[in-house]
């Protein structure tokens, strides 16, 4: 038997085959991964995971492909760094920063989701794989598909800065520039993907592509000695990331790799988009759309599919959510950057910014073994930091211009 | 023969008009089939999941027409670019 079941409504609870299809017939619901946890119980081990690859493909039998034959055999597996400095600063005894700015190929989390989408599409038979992005999706969905030898489609609102189209064109993968704004483009790709036999990792594969977030929790407890943190906190665009962070967690206990989930899941988004902590700051059930305007672009989904999901899982953690401003987000980004040397993009600033509310306000309490999500590299989005990292400090070319602009001495200690 | 589509949305009511029977009314103002599948009212919110079924072109007037009625139409996937 399949460790797939099936793919079961989130709503109804409708079971179907594990093909590439995303809502339910029945209530229009999503679909998602439903496993066989007591047969996966009997195969998989603290030590076979151990014996696994160094990747996030050492959780196989959580995830929902059938092979080995893995798109991106060497995403996940990120540091689990141990944060003294920031830590310090916040006054937090156990931080831990989960750095993905340097997974592999391209740099964020997606890698790690869009791996297990390509993965999947390959084996259902596709050989179009297609995402409609701004950013950090298109470029992984486009390196991937061109390690895979997959025909790929990326569609991008006309808009989009220079910059983001280049990390895509470099793949040479088929750019489609709709004359329009988000919403065009979210409508059109909506329409293609009902229309066209292709895989869109994020609409009719999207049941399969969710799933690789989980891989973020499963390190995560690995690499704290098989223990669940305390707190976590997670970037919420769609809402998909901090949902499957609290389903990976769950697995895990199901399947005995752990005994108990003692986890407070806490979502952050950027005030100019954040209609899923705003709802529950509010105390609702339900978020109300809004037009993003934020720096935190792959943050900016102003309906997210998942909002209401993500709502849920941080009450039945007891977690909480919060929000920050653009000023907040540049803040975070250089705190991160000057007391851990990482440097994150806009939705790890989000992350820092809101991790420090919540321990200004008592949340996450000073011993509580807490875990930071930073899910994109700087480099990506420099134009947001560049009116606040100053300018270098210019000299003449002389040993004198040097040590006068320095205040430095002669033989006043350094390494020589 | 024009092309013939089944296209599934979801719709958000504006509060001023969660008690008027849109959706009864774009299926006489247009050729298109409306079945509701999911939906949720509540005093000062409301929201469906709806499919249209007709002639594309006839869809994408019937959406036009949601709109122009204050509503905010999504692809059933809600936002799909990431």
């Amino acid at each position: 038997m399949s460790k797939m079941k099936a793919l079961v409504c989130r709503e109804c609870g409708k079971e179907y085959p594990t093909k590439a299809i995303h809502v339910c017939e029945m209530c229009f619901g999503p679909l998602e991964v439903k496993y066989n946890y007591d047969e996966i119980k009997e195969v998989i081990s603290r030590k076979t995971i151990a014996d696994g690859p160094n990747s996030m493909w050492r959780y196989l039998d959580l995830l929902p492909v059938e092979g080995t034959n893995f798109v991106g055999p060497h995403a996940g597996l990120t540091p689990l760094v141990r944060a003294k400095n920031l830590g310090a600063y916040l006054g937090l005894n156990e931080l831990y920063i989960k750095n993905d700015t340097v997974n592999h190929p391209t740099l964020s989390f997606k890698d790690r989701v869009v791996a297990v989408a390509l993965t999947r599409a390959r084996e259902l038979g596709f050989e179009t794989v297609a995402c409609a992005s701004t950013g950090n999706l298109a470029n992984s969905v486009s390196a991937h598909a061109a390690a895979a030898n997959l025909h790929c489609y990326v569609f991008i609102p006309g808009d989009l800065e220079a910059a983001k189209v280049l990390g895509n064109l470099i793949y040479k993968p088929h750019v489609v520039e709709v004359e329009g704004n988000y919403d065009d483009v979210n409508r059109l790709c909506s329409e293609i993907a009902g229309e066209h036999g292709w895989a869109f990792v994020n609409i009719n594969i999207r049941p399969y592509y969710a799933e690789g977030s989980k891989t973020l929790a499963f390190e995560t407890v690995e690499q704290l000695g098989w223990k669940t943190p305390d707190q976590v906190v997670i970037p919420m665009a769609s809402g998909s990331l901090l949902t499957k962070i609290w389903k990976g967690l769950h697995e895990m206990k199901y399947v005995g790799l752990i005994d108990q989930v003692r986890t407070k899941v806490n979502g952050a988004q950027a005030e100019g988009c954040s209609p899923i902590s705003t709802a529950f700051k509010g105390g609702y059930d339900f978020f109300k759309p809004v037009k993003p305007k934020t720096i935190a672009k792959s943050l900016a989904i102003g309906n997210p599919a998942d909002g209401y999901y993500a709502l849920k899982a941080t009450a039945e953690s007891y977690g909480a959510m919060d929000m920050v401003t653009d000023e907040e987000v540049v803040e975070g980004i250089q705190l991160l950057a000057q007391t851990e040397g990482i440097f994150a993009e806009t939705a790890g600033g989000v992350t820092i910014g809101v991790l420090k509310k919540l321990v200004k306000q008592g949340i996450i309490k000073k011993n509580e073994v807490t875990v930071a999500y930073i899910t994109g590299n700087g480099l990506k989005t420099q134009e947001a930091v560049i009116d606040a990292v100053g300018r270098p400090t210019r000299i003449q070319p002389s040993l004198v211009a040097f040590e006068k602009t320095f205040k430095l001495r002669k033989n006043g200690g350094g390494d020589a | 023969m024009a092309h013939q589509s089944h296209l599934r949305f979801h719709i958000r009511f504006p509060e001023d008009k969660i008690r008027q029977p849109i959706i009864y009314q774009i299926g006489h103002e247009y050729n298109v089939v409306t079945d509701v599948r999911r939906a949720d009212v509540r005093d000062t919110t409301g929201w469906a999941d709806v499919e249209f079924s007709g002639e594309t072109t006839e869809i994408e007037r019937a959406v036009e027409g949601l709109r122009k009625k204050g509503c905010v139409v999504d692809p059933i996937e809600l936002n799909v670019v990431e």
